[in-house]
């Protein structure tokens, strides 16, 4: 197995999760205006896995999820996703809308995820793009809901290019209240390999290697 | 009855009376392979297109299309399937994400890949026999060994044989 991805040491896996902190931070609040809600930000973690793991840890190939996808490219680039339960994704268009019957999946739900995943997917790269002060061109976030394994497979065929591995940055985003708890929203993002190196010496960061 | 389980950029040979399968294929492309005298059979699952797309030179090669359909080929050869009986079957290939205005071409990796697949095979000389390929919903595949089928299943959709 080869590895194109940066060898990183204890440094930047810090300098990698601030940025996720920043990012998912700024989604959180983001969130939590459009809910009028609390919204929790879970610990965002580091991880380094291969593509099989990333699936499994993602709560397994045919989980179905409700994700909003986005790439970004400019001075850096990769993919966020923005990947929630299906019964949270309900939870979250009932809240939204007001819905009481479990309609939940109609267009107009699909509306409702959408824009979800719009409002935190944006204000995530425009909070990491502040920090890195680099311009990030996001494409338009786009929706599926399916498996979870179809869907982050996708998302990892780029970093497949050059690594059977990805690093991906990992944030919880969890909305309170009875309506909307039970599982958490998740923010992934899987920056492309050549980015890393970009990232850390924007912060003054060495990498070597 | 045994079945094997091959993730992203895997694949495995089996034997009548076992299975192999492979779950969630999105825009990934599962091609199965059978020899229907000996019953064996197998199963790659290809994640890119082509292994010129690689930025390494050493590289995985059951991750790409052209080489990973030669490697299961080779593969289904060392475990003594005939060459002239091999025929293959392909599903996924989807596209997970329609299109946004940017027209992103890595959103239509999933009918270059199939694309790809097609084109390994005919290069080897491996008749496909059936697929399921295209649209945008994600698959789960299972073949057969001792019938040669190759089972589809998606979400919200009936199971599927070809």
């Amino acid at each position: 197995m080869s590895g194109g991805m940066p060898p990183l040491d204890s440094m930047h896996l810090d300098v990698l999760r601030e940025i996720g902190n920043i990012g998912a931070g700024n989604a959180a609040s983001a969130l939590s205006g459009l809910l009028a809600t609390k919204v929790d930000m879970k610990v965002t973690r580091v991880l380094t896995m291969p593509f099989n793991e990333i699936v499994d840890f993602a709560g397994g190939a045919e989980t179905p999820v409700a994700t909003v996808y986005a790439r970004f490219e400019g001075s850096i680039a990769g993919n966020v996703l923005f990947v929630i339960g299906i019964d949270q994704a309900i939870a979250l268009i009932r809240h939204v809308t007001g819905a009481v019957e479990n309609d939940g999946l109609s267009d107009m739900g699909f509306s409702v995820l959408q824009e979800t995943g719009n409002i935190v997917i944006g204000s995530c790269l425009t909070a990491m793009s502040d920090f890195l002060g680099f311009e990030l061109l996001p494409s338009v976030p786009t929706l599926a809901v399916d498996m979870a394994g179809a869907i982050l497979s996708f998302s990892l065929s780029e970093i497949g290019r050059s690594a059977d591995e990805a690093i991906m940055i990992d944030a919880g985003i969890t909305p309170e209240g009875s309506s909307l708890s039970g599982g958490s929203g998740r923010l992934f993002l899987l920056p492309d390999p050549e980015s890393f190196g970009r990232m850390f010496a924007a912060l003054g960061v060495r990498i070597d290697g | 009855m045994a079945n094997t389980r091959i993730g992203i950029a895997e694949a495995a040979v089996v034997r009548n009376p076992d299975s192999v399968t492979t779950l969630g294929l999105g825009s990934c492309i599962g091609v199965a392979m059978f020899d229907s005298s000996l019953r064996i059979g197998g199963l790659v699952h290809v994640m890119l297109p082509d292994s010129k797309l690689s930025k390494t030179k050493d590289f995985n090669a059951a991750k790409f299309a052209d080489t990973g359909v030669s490697l299961l080929f080779d593969m289904m050869l060392k475990a003594g399937a005939g060459k002239s009986r091999i025929v293959a079957k392909i599903a996924g290939g989807a596209q997970m994400f329609s299109i946004g205005s940017s027209g992103d071409s890595i959103l239509r990796i999933g009918p270059q890949n199939a694309e790809a697949c097609r084109a390994a095979l005919r290069k080897l000389g491996i008749p496909l026999v059936a697929e399921e390929t295209g649209g945008n919903h994600g698959r789960t595949v299972e073949l057969f060994t001792d019938s040669g089928e190759y089972e589809i299943r998606a979400i919200g959709k009936e199971k599927k044989r070809i």
